[in-house]
């Protein structure tokens, strides 16, 4: 895919994120269109996954540890072919597989997830058992802002480290903001790249909307041999959509019908100036 | 026991009982400026946001870390702190248990633990979400009391009893508006269980959110088929009221337990232990969720598929009674 071809299919993924999110009447609106440029450009440029042969053993791995964003994972995995785009229909309902968090019952999903804090260990698990197979599959997780003050992912940190796990790729999707307000406010992560790079990480910073950087930053590792790689994505919460963009109230807002309206209206409009 | 009948009006509603957690707290931290409510990322959820607009002093905010949540309560329980650690249960007693076993309760740090968003809650947001374990895992450790308010009474007593309350707490509290269950009858002490309705045939024991659709229930059986049954709140899960269970297993009438919990390990496995092993032999069944990956939708939905609704306790009750 061209980038102006990924471009084009990150506003379809936002049109088709909140599509089910205002069908369904739940979802976690901000934090789904904050990582969609993510997803997108790792889905159809980064990851060796193959939809019908999802459990080929030598794929790479994707771990969301931000659970809740799985709207974003969802709509991207029905656009690759992984399951039937109608299945989404049933998001949230009584019975559905299709849960507010990802769970392996979903064709693609490698861990159920959901719980903050998780993911990063399971994949440095992952790593260590590539390097025990020689293996040459990497593995990929997404963690939330709001969510790096688990101590479990500081202890994955250090363990990414030490066992010298250049086949990890940490995306932060740094939008500054979780549920309650700002981090700035509810917990101070400052100085990431320090912090990260001082527990023994190579880091890489990047706009997390423009995919040309994404590409480059997430395609192009390991960036030093030995040594796990950390991607800082710059984010706004709420990405595309203007009166949703920062304005905590859409952590997990759904649309009303005029605001569903006023979204898509401009998510078109978008789309026409590609 | 003597089982005089409870006279039954329509239920008035009330509101979430996290919703009066949240205002009996701002109403007593007026006068107590020693009430600290912690918080990882969780006022919003715990209806917390007028507290903390009012009383900014009196919130410690520790973001997503619900860990460190829990042993920072600990050391401001240990400094004379009334603290209350405010998490959704899920997070709260399964990411912090060893905190809650050895900094709350072994070395006797008087914290309130108060989990919201209990059971199936989040409903539709799947197991990550459900705290369906914790009342098994925190019955097998000591020292701790572990309270499931029924309706908007009891949280507000359950509250008001905290505050000065010198040994580690659990109040389990749930998302969704309840009903007053029983205002004639109005009672409350942590330990000791609350007959909501009294009838001969059967007794219902049930806990938290599970208690209206018991009540509900014995409505149902009463209109339908003459059926009268005794409904008890047993809100604290430890230490259980073994008093009021012997009373009403003494006429050896069956009996039934409900909760919004898993079947292992929770208020109906704590009802049969002590009953079998006190020589009651009374018809017995648990009405739980069962051990299997939980069906996910609303709480209503969950509900309604493990019978813990009046339809489902209604052919569970006709069940045991024939
Ligand atoms: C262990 C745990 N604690 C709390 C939550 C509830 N929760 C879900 S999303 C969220 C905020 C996440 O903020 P962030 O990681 O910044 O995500 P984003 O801004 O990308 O949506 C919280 C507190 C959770 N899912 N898991
Ligand atoms: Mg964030």
């Amino acid at each position: 895919m061209t980038v102006r071809e990924l471009r084009l299919k990150s506003i379809f993924l936002r049109k088709q994120l909140l599509k089910y999110i205002y069908h369904a009447k739940a979802g976690h609106t901000g934090g789904s269109l904050s990582c969609t440029d993510i997803l997108n450009v790792l889905y159809n440029k980064v990851l060796n996954v193959d939809p019908k042969n999802f459990k080929d053993p030598d794929r790479d791995r994707y771990i969301q540890s931000k659970g809740h964003s799985v709207e974003a994972l969802y709509v991207t995995l029905a656009d690759k072919g992984f399951f039937p785009e109608d299945d989404l229909e049933t998001l949230c309902a009584y019975g559905s597989n299709y849960i507010g968090h990802p769970t392996k019952k979903v064709n693609g999903m490698e861990q159920n997830t959901g719980a903050l804090g998780h993911g990063l260990p399971i994949c440095v698990g992952e790593a260590i058992a590539a390097k025990l197979d020689e293996k040459n599959h990497r593995i990929f997780t997404l963690l939330g802002d709001g969510e790096l003050p688990e101590g479990s992912n500081w202890e994955a940190f250090l363990a990414a480290a030490h066992y010298n796990l250049d086949n990890l790729y940490a995306i932060l999707d740094y939008n500054k903001q979780q549920i309650t307000g700002n981090n700035e406010d509810v917990m101070r992560i400052d100085s990431v790249k320090e912090k990260l790079q001082a527990f023994g990480w190579e880091v890489r910073e990047v706009d997390g909307h423009n995919i040309e950087e994404l590409i480059e930053a997430l395609n192009n590792g390991p960036f030093k041999v030995g040594k796990p790689n950390f991607i800082i994505a710059h984010t706004i919460k709420g990405k595309g959509v203007s009166y949703m963009e920062g304005n905590l109230k859409w952590h997990h807002g759904v649309p009303s019908d005029e605001q569903y309206e006023m979204a898509l209206n401009e998510l078109n409009e978008s789309q026409s100036l590609i | 026991m003597e089982l005089d009948k409870i006279e039954e009006k329509e239920l008035r509603m009330g509101v979430p009982n996290q919703v009066v957690f949240s205002n009996t707290l701002q109403e007593l931290a007026v006068t107590d400026r020693d009430i600290l409510v912690t918080t990882s990322d969780s006022r919003g959820s715990g209806k917390l946001v007028p507290f903390a607009e009012k009383f900014p002093d009196q919130v410690v905010e520790v973001g997503i870390a619900e860990q460190n949540l829990v042993g920072v309560a600990a050391g401001l329980a240990s400094a004379g702190k009334k603290a209350f650690a405010v998490s959704p249960a899920c997070f709260l007693s399964a990411r912090a248990l060893e905190q809650i076993k050895n900094d709350v309760c072994y070395s006797d740090n008087p914290v309130k633990l108060v989990a919201i968003s209990a059971g199936v809650s989040y409903g539709a947001l799947g197991t990550t979400h459900h705290s369906l374990h914790d009342f098994a895992a925190l019955r097998a450790i000591n020292n701790i009391t572990i309270v499931a308010p029924a309706d908007n009474y009891e949280t507000e007593q359950a509250v008001r009893s905290a505050v000065n309350f010198n040994q580690p707490l659990y109040l389990r509290f749930g998302k969704k508006a309840m009903p007053f269950l029983n205002e004639q009858n109005e009672s409350f002490e942590f330990g000791k269980g609350r007959i909501i309705r009294r009838g001969d045939d059967v007794t219902i024991i049930a806990t938290g959110e599970a208690v209206y659709p018991a009540w509900s229930a014995a409505k149902v059986l009463e209109t339908e088929r003459g059926v009268q049954a005794t409904v008890v709140s047993m809100h604290t899960i430890k230490p259980l009221d073994v008093g009021l269970i012997a009373d009403m297993a003494s006429n050896g009438r069956p009996i039934v337990t409900v909760e919004e919990h898993m079947v292992n390990g929770g208020l109906g496995e704590a009802c049969a232990s002590y009953l079998m092993q006190n020589g009651f032999h009374n018809a017995f069944k648990i009405i739980g969720i069962p051990d299997e990956y939980t069906v996910t939708g609303s709480q209503v939905n969950i509900f309604d598929h493990y019978g813990i609704s009046a339809e489902g306790l209604k052919e569970t009750v006709l069940n045991i009674l024939s």
